[in-house]
Order: structure tokens, then sequence, then C-alpha cells
């Protein structure tokens, strides 16, 4: 207990009486955090990025106008059976012209044409949702299989297909790229983090000699240098995440037009907690890693 | 007490420090080891501190045979000798009293203790009122009497003093091997290693004269006999 609380003694004292190394390097560290944030924070866009592409994408597969609702239900619970399929949404003539008319009541040229309409000319369709953008090809592929031509009028894969193709290959390119660079800035972060600790103790290599002429066993030299970690860690997850909340507020509404179904403020409010927690978990984490490996080279003999 | 047998230190690039070096030490005696620069003195200290380990022969303590002693028993062996250099070895960022009750701490002694301890040996070494000074604020004279209260605070059976003189004006010097001669006279064994012709001749103690990594001459009331 004694040793403890002079470990902790000697850390603290270390970090006040070496106040322009100790800002350097939690200033530093402060750069890793907000690097780290910024990954968290560049995952969720990207996440919510992609979910809004791939929520656009769907298949419609369009009815002739003589095709039964019967045969048109049976098609879509034929849908619904495959693993492939997420969801299926039935959208009958009359639902179409609906549809059709609440988009346009703003358009009285549109509102017209259909007063003088004596019948429905919109068709009956199946929207169908995969799983996995990948997997639009494959329920082309079955319904062209199906031997449904008598039935159908179209399906849109065929047009939209390159359309398709091209945003599938987006998502899969914004995914990899964020694993990629969250690799890469996470990694630069604790390098930069790690070696101005490993700095900070270099440069008082001598003293740590002179601590173990005197007598002072490992625990003595490393515990207040993993108690500067500890304190490091803390005090640039407190403020890098004073300088995060601003910033949030700022970028919120410039990504919100971008994507839409992105509110930054209301995702910050709702797990601001974990953030921290995350990033706390980091800052010490990699202070009591970095100063822990930094001074085992010191502590042989 | 101090033991070496037949000890041979050799450097990486094969350059022998000591060659199968020899003698005794009894407790209570102040012992001056004398030499040329590079004699092997400073190897000496070296080898029975533990900070290096001979190739050959056998360094003992007391009951420790160094030699033989692990990283992890270090701590507790250096515990009990005080160790003085020629420049000082102070921790900068500690203030004088903590240079000294840092000797106490790490081995582990109670803060009632060092409260009593501490300013006793500061007032042995002359040094009230700079309780609160850091090494920077101090004079050479002062730094040495700082390390040499660092070096007695655990009451050790050995004091070790490397050249503690190299770096002080004559004034401080004599004032250093007086301390020295008080610690002896409280009983602990001295073992001086400097190049200081004056002080060994004015000593009139033992004197063991390293010569190229050898013992060339060991005498109960020495002079220093080097050209």
């Amino acid at each position: 207990m004694v040793t403890i609380s002079r470990i902790v003694k000697y850390g603290l004292q270390a970090i006040w009486r070496n106040g322009l190394l100790s800002a350097s390097t939690v200033s530093i560290m402060i750069l890793a955090a907000l690097v780290f944030e910024g990954l968290i924070i560049f995952n969720v866009i990207g996440k919510s990025a992609t979910q809004s592409i791939q929520e656009k994408i769907d298949i419609s597969v369009y009815f002739k106008s003589n095709t039964p609702e019967d045969s048109i239900l049976s098609i879509k619970r034929s849908l619904e059976g495959l693993n492939e399929v997420k969801e299926v949404e039935y959208i009958s003539r009359e639902q179409a012209l609906e549809d059709f008319k609440a988009r346009h009541s703003d358009d009285d040229a549109i509102k017209q044409a259909l007063d003088e309409l004596t019948s429905n000319p919109l068709l009956a369709s199946l929207n169908v949702k995969a799983k996995d953008p990948h997997e639009y090809k494959t329920i082309a592929n079955y319904l062209e299989n199906q031997n449904l031509k008598e039935k159908v009028e179209k399906i849109t894969y065929a047009q939209n297909q390159v359309v398709i193709e091209r945003l599938i290959s987006l998502v899969d390119t914004v995914k990899g790229t964020g694993i990629l660079l969250t690799i890469f800035f996470a990694f630069l972060a604790v390098m930069v983090t790690f070696n101005t600790i490993r700095l900070a103790i270099f440069s008082n290599s001598e003293q740590l000699g002179i601590m173990r002429i005197v007598g002072a066993s490992n625990k003595f030299i490393q515990g207040p240098y993993v108690i500067e970690g500890i304190f490091y860690g803390f005090v640039s997850a407190v403020i890098s995440f004073v300088i995060l909340v601003p910033l949030i507020g700022f970028l919120s509404p410039y990504l919100h037009t971008f994507i839409p179904e992105l509110d930054l403020r209301v995702y910050f409010r709702e797990s601001y907690i974990s953030l921290f927690l995350y990033q706390l978990l980091f800052c010490v984490g990699v202070g009591i890693i970095s100063s822990s490996i930094a001074i085992r080279r010191y502590l042989k003999t | 007490m101090i033991i070496f047998q037949n000890v041979t230190k050799e450097y990486n690039h094969g350059t022998v420090a000591l060659d199968k070096v020899s003698f005794k030490v009894h407790p209570g005696e102040f012992v001056s080891i004398v030499g040329r620069s590079g004699a092997g003195k400073s190897t000496v200290v070296k080898l029975l501190i533990g900070e290096e380990k001979p190739e050959k022969g056998q360094v003992f303590f007391s009951s420790y045979e160094v030699n033989k002693l692990k990283p992890s028993e270090l701590p507790e062996y250096r515990r009990r000798i005080g160790v003085i250099f020629q420049d000082f070895r102070l921790l900068s960022k500690k203030t004088v009293f903590e240079n000294v009750s840092f000797a106490l701490e790490v081995a582990g002694r109670p803060q009632r203790e060092i409260n009593e301890f501490v300013p006793q040996v500061i007032e042995m070494v002359g040094l009230v009122g700079k309780e609160r000074n850091f090494p920077a604020e101090l004079s050479g004279g002062e730094r040495q009497r700082v390390a040499i209260a660092r070096a007695m605070i655990n009451r050790p059976d050995l004091i070790i003093a490397d050249e503690p003189t190299g770096n002080l004006d004559p004034l401080n010097t004599w004032e250093v091997i007086k301390i020295l001669l008080k610690i002896n006279e409280m009983g602990s064994t001295v073992l001086l290693a400097t190049h200081d012709k004056e002080i060994v001749n004015t000593l009139g103690q033992r004197v063991i004269t390293l010569d190229n990594g050898q013992v060339v001459r060991d005498e109960e009331h020495g002079r220093f006999l080097i050209g």
C-alpha cells in the first residue's frame, strides 16, 4: 500500500515538475485521440451513407394489366421464399395511381391529364429488396427463369443494372477504404503517441540509472511512468472530447444535407457515453502500453 | 567483508580492465583504491555494485556472491551499500529532501522513519535550510553532500566513493573527505577510489594500487606512488 501510494506520488510529481514535457505529450495524445474519434465518426458516416444507398436500390417487377392479383401474390410468396430476398412489397394498380397522384399533387397539368383518363394506366408491381446488394443479379435471374413472360411487362433490373452495379461497387469501396483508413490512422496515432512517450522516457534515462543504483526495484522505476501514462491518457481523452462536442454541432447540418438519414447530433446524444469510454480506453491503453514498453529497455540491470 | 578472488573483467573489444585481481577488505576499514585513469578503479566499483559482471573470478560482499546475483535481487542488495560518484548522480527533479528520502522510500521504510532520519542526515552533512532546493540550485560541494547523505541514509555496512572529489574545489574536497572519515568512525566500511595524491597521502590509511588492471601494491598505511 505504501509502495503504491509512493509510486502514485512520484508519477504525479514528475508530471507536474516536467510541466513542458507533460504538456507536449498530452497535446500529441489529444491529436491522436481526435484521429481516433474521427475514425469512429467516419465509420458511422460511412455506414449511414452506404445504408442510405442500399435502401435506394431495389428491383421492380411490373405486371401486365391483365395479370390477376392472385398470380402476382403467388409470385410474391415465391420471391419471399428466396434466401436472398429481404422484403417484397406489392403495389396494386390502384395503389400505384394513388402514389402517383400524391407525388404530383402540386402539378396541375398532370392532375388535369389524370382526370381526363377513363382507365388506370399504371401497372401493378412488386418491389423486391435484397438482403445484400450483390444478390440483385441472382434475384433478377430467378425472375427471368420463372417463365413469366406472359405476366410480366418489365423488370427494372435490366434497365438499372449498370447503375446498381456501380452503386454496389461504390458501397464496397467505401467499406474497404474505411477499414484501411481506420487501420492506418489508428496505427499512426499509436505510433506517434508511443514515440512521444518513448522520447520523454529517453530524456530521463540517466535518472532511471540513478534510481537503480540507489536500490529502486523495477516497480519503483516503472510504476511512476505507468501513472504518467494513465494521467496523460485520461487528460487527453477529456480534452479531446471537449473539442469534439462543438465540432460535431458544427459539422452535423452539413452532413445532414448529404445523407438525410444521418443526424450526427442525435447519434452523439445517444452514444456519447460509449464514445467517451472508447476514447478513454484508447488513450489510457495507449498511454500505459507505450510507457510500459518504452521503459522496459531501461529495466534490465 | 569484501573479497575479490581472481577477478578478470574484459570489455567488448578485448580491453582487459581487471586482470586476476584479488584483495580482501575487512569490516570497518577505510581503503583507498588508487591508480591512473583507466587502471581499473571504476571497474572495481561497478563489479561491486553489480553493474557489471566479471568474466572470471568471484566478488563477495558480506554473504552475497555479487557476480551471481540475479537482476531481481540487485535492488535489495544495493540498499545495503551506499555509492557516491564524481558526477553526484542526483535525481534532478527531486529536492534535496526527496533525493535523500528516495533511498528509504524504495526500501519500503515507513514515513515516520523517513521524517525522523532524513533531517538528521541532512544536518550531519551540513545542508540544513537547503531541504527544498533542487540539485540545480546547489553548488558542486553541496550536491556531493546530498549524494553522501543519500548513500548513508540506509545505514549501509559499506560506502563506495568513486572519485567523489573529482569535481570539487580543495575546500569542498576536504569537507567530503572529513564526512567520509566520520562515516567510517561510525562503523561503516569505506572504499574510496581516487587518483588524488594529496588525499591518499594525508589519510595514511590502507591503499590498494591498481595499474593496467592489476593490483601492484597493497599497503596497510600506504602512499600514492604513481608517477
